[in-house]
């Protein structure tokens, strides 16, 4: 009797043991995968609350001097990041100008932060494409960095409630763009 | 399933394949080492049963019983060298080109490298070494080093715990050094034991029998080194975390103040100075004048602000809280992390003065003014009545693939200029393009040029911002990993067993490594005895 009781205790202490040390290996290894998703969430994704900022409005033609995307709640913004020495960003400018008119009555903003040194050159540029969106300045390039943007052109479409509802690395075609701005339509 | 009971008296674990005690072949499980195949026993665990192989009731034992397997692990490996090679043959994703016609990973692929490249791009290869199946995969290797070496190291250590000098006949006619002696007195047995002792042998003596043993911790040494490298593992999945690595690189100019990235917004660097010396001793002139220049200090001055922003991009209010040098190889430290002196980028141009000249006499001017090339004005006004206004402006010149002027880049690295220049109480401009060793006169009527009359240049510090945590534990299981691997490979465990056996005198030999020292070691201990010298009775098994 006390000989298979032991065993049995035996038998059952090593299946302890064994699953002590499975557990702490399979915990160890959900908590390095676990945490190397974290270390993306300071990258905004798609279904992620847009991060606030406050930039100096640097287009005459618009007449905000700051903008603060928070104040913008309410309203779909499309937030794009470009430079005037960026080619596919110049593409797409005349398109967002194109449409920007219609879909501000609708209740969009297109808010374009430039990533330019100087504001002689986005001055220019506003100049040659007719441009009526506000135009933050990011000369320090900290909300570039905020928002974790590598390449440029950028572009964050932000639901009115705030939620980044799709991002898209590279030029927008027209109907890309009027297609992605129909999405966040309040 | 039954404990088994050895005919010596001992009990063995199931599985046992040499009795824990006396050494003796148990009926039944020779298979399990092979011993049924060769005339030398298998000597590797010392015939001790690997519980894994036979206790595989629950599904934690069967687990337990995959991983255990070292053929399992060398699959691993092997799986995991694939893998990394498969990251490999196309561009990661952080390394698709600057100058891609679209850096979208979507669309770069498939445009670059076709079909392959989609394929590639939809299993998510582009990120691979980053990837949680890779995670695992590693991981998966450290599992399986944790519980090979739990697997054989607890058996062998009590095995090699609770031998007994007397070995039964079968154990000790199938080692692979084995003699039969006859006449041999019991003086010559002490001083054989005398002799192996001087040899720094442990001697154990039970009822006449023998074992002499030394260097039993080396058997020790895999294990501790495969402790290092769980340690090594351990510390690659910890800096995997932001508690414990962060790397990032900023680009400060002279002059300016930039937030440094990944802190959100906590940080900025304000860069005085970039200080870059060539040698100029005497004693080199000779190889200087040859090589032409060589650098002897890579320096920024700089000052750390915390900052305390209330939002992203508004303007922070700074507090400096560290002003001193980094130089290369002499990083600073603040906080929690430390700077080193990384990049550098001379001469980006600062700001320009232009002079108003006649087009045919560069000689008569009509003042000059300075254009800031980090704030340029729209607009320039000098005091006798011309106005210089800039139609462009391109910091970085170059003529795009259709001819036509742009920028380059966002940096002056080469500044050109469109300039529309207003004579006193003119309405209609002249027009004129400036750059660098450029002086373009559109029309070919105008009266007046603009030439460079002086310049300030700048430079740019590159500064890698770090803390690396995992260092120390790197640190320790390399050490650990070379203290297991010393241990194991210069030592040797050596065994040699003298049983009298029915007026004969066996002598039985193992060691794990280095058969020819155990051999003179035998010879010395023998000598001039009636001890037969052992046989070395490898040969057996390899004929076969």
């Amino acid at each position: 009797m006390d000989k298979a009781e032991a065993k049995k205790r035996k038998k059952r202490n090593r299946l302890i043991y064994r699953s002590i040390i499975l557990a702490v290996m399979v915990g160890a290894i959900i908590f390095a995968i676990v945490s190397n998703l974290q270390e993306d969430k300071t990258i905004y994704r798609v279904g992620d609350q847009a991060p606030d900022f406050q930039l100096k409005q640097v287009n005459k033609n618009n007449d905000q001097e700051t903008i603060t995307l928070s104040e913008l709640r309410g309203k779909g913004v499309m937030l794009n990041f470009w430079g005037t020495w960026c080619k596919p960003c110049e593409k797409e400018m005349p398109y967002m100008q194109e449409l920007y008119p219609e879909y501000k009555e609708k209740g969009i903003e297109i808010v374009a932060v430039s990533l330019d040194n100087t504001e002689l050159v986005v001055d220019r540029f506003i100049d040659k494409y007719g441009l009526t969106f506000p135009i933050p300045h990011d000369k320090t390039e900290e909300v570039r960095d905020l928002y974790k943007v590598g390449p440029i052109p950028s572009t964050f479409f932000i639901s009115p409630e705030g939620e980044i509802v799709e991002i898209v690395n590279g030029a927008l075609s027209l109907e890309k763009l009027e297609g992605s701005l129909n999405k966040i339509l309040p | 399933m039954k404990e088994i009971k050895c005919e010596c008296g001992h009990v063995n674990p199931i599985g046992t394949v040499l009795c824990e005690s006396c050494g003796k072949p148990i009926e039944g499980n020779q298979h399990i080492d092979g011993n049924d195949k060769k005339r030398l026993l298998n000597m590797r665990y010392d015939g001790t049963a690997r519980r894994s192989q036979t206790f595989n009731k629950t599904f934690i034992d069967k687990v337990w019983a995959f991983f255990s397997s070292v053929k399992v692990g060398v699959w691993l490996i092997v799986l995991a060298l694939i893998a990394s090679i498969l990251g490999t043959i196309f561009p990661q994703e952080q390394y698709i080109p600057i100058n891609a016609p679209n850096r979208d990973p979507a669309v770069f692929y498939e445009a670059q490298y076709g079909i392959f490249g989609l394929i590639y791009y939809q299993l998510g290869f582009h990120n691979l070494y980053s990837s949680v199946w890779y995670m695992i995969l590693i991981a998966l290797i450290g599992v399986s080093l944790v519980i090979c070496s739990l697997d054989r190291f607890l058996p062998l250590y009590k095995a090699l715990k609770i031998q007994k000098p007397k070995k039964h006949k079968t154990f000790l006619s199938r080692q692979r050094l084995y003699s039969e002696s006859e006449n041999v007195t019991d003086k010559e047995l002490k001083l054989v034991k005398e002799r192996l002792a001087k040899m720094r042998y442990n001697i154990t003596e039970e009822n006449g029998n023998l074992l002499a043993e030394k260097g039993r911790f080396s058997r020790w040494g895999p294990y501790v080194n495969h402790i290092g490298l769980i340690i090594i593992l351990i510390a690659a999945i910890l800096r995997m975390t932001p508690i414990f690595y962060f790397e990032e690189y900023v680009w400060v100019r002279e002059g300016e103040t930039t937030v440094i990235p990944g802190t959100d917004g906590e940080y900025y660097i304000e860069n005085i100075d970039f200080i870059f010396d060539v040698h100029d001793d005497e004693k080199f002139s000779e190889v200087l004048e040859k090589e032409g220049m060589v650098p002897s200090n890579y320096q920024t001055d700089l000052i750390v602000y915390r900052a305390d922003t209330p939002l992203p991009g508004a303007e922070p209010e700074l507090k400096p809280i560290l002003e001193d040098s980094v130089q290369m190889n002499k990083p600073l430290e603040f906080d929690k992390f430390t700077i080193y002196q990384s990049g550098y980028q001379l001469n980006e141009f600062s700001s320009m003065t232009f002079a108003i000249q006649e087009k045919d006499n560069e000689d008569n001017e009509f003042g000059s003014f300075t254009i800031d090339l980090t704030n340029p004005e729209s607009e320039y006004e000098l005091d006798n009545g011309f106005r210089v206004v800039i139609d462009q402006y391109y910091p970085d010149y170059y003529l795009d693939e259709n001819g036509v002027p742009a920028s380059e880049t966002n940096y002056p690295r080469n500044p050109a200029f469109v300039f529309l220049v207003y004579p006193p109480d003119e309405n209609a401009p002249e027009i004129s393009f400036v750059g660098i060793g450029r002086n373009v006169d559109a029309t070919g009527e105008n009266n007046y040029k603009l030439g460079i009359q002086d310049f300030d240049m700048r430079d740019v510090s590159g500064l890698s911002v770090k803390y690396d945590r995992s260092l120390p534990f790197f640190g320790i299981g390399a050490a650990i990993f070379m203290i297991g691997v010393i241990q194991g490979m210069y030592w040797q465990h050596r065994r040699i067993w003298i049983n009298p056996n029915n007026g004969k005198v066996l002598l039985a030999a193992h060691t794990n490594k280095n058969w020819f020292g155990i051999k003179k070691e035998i010879e010395i201990a023998i000598k001039d005895t009636n001890i037969t010298m052992v046989e070395d009775q490898q040969e057996l098994d390899k004929s076969s």
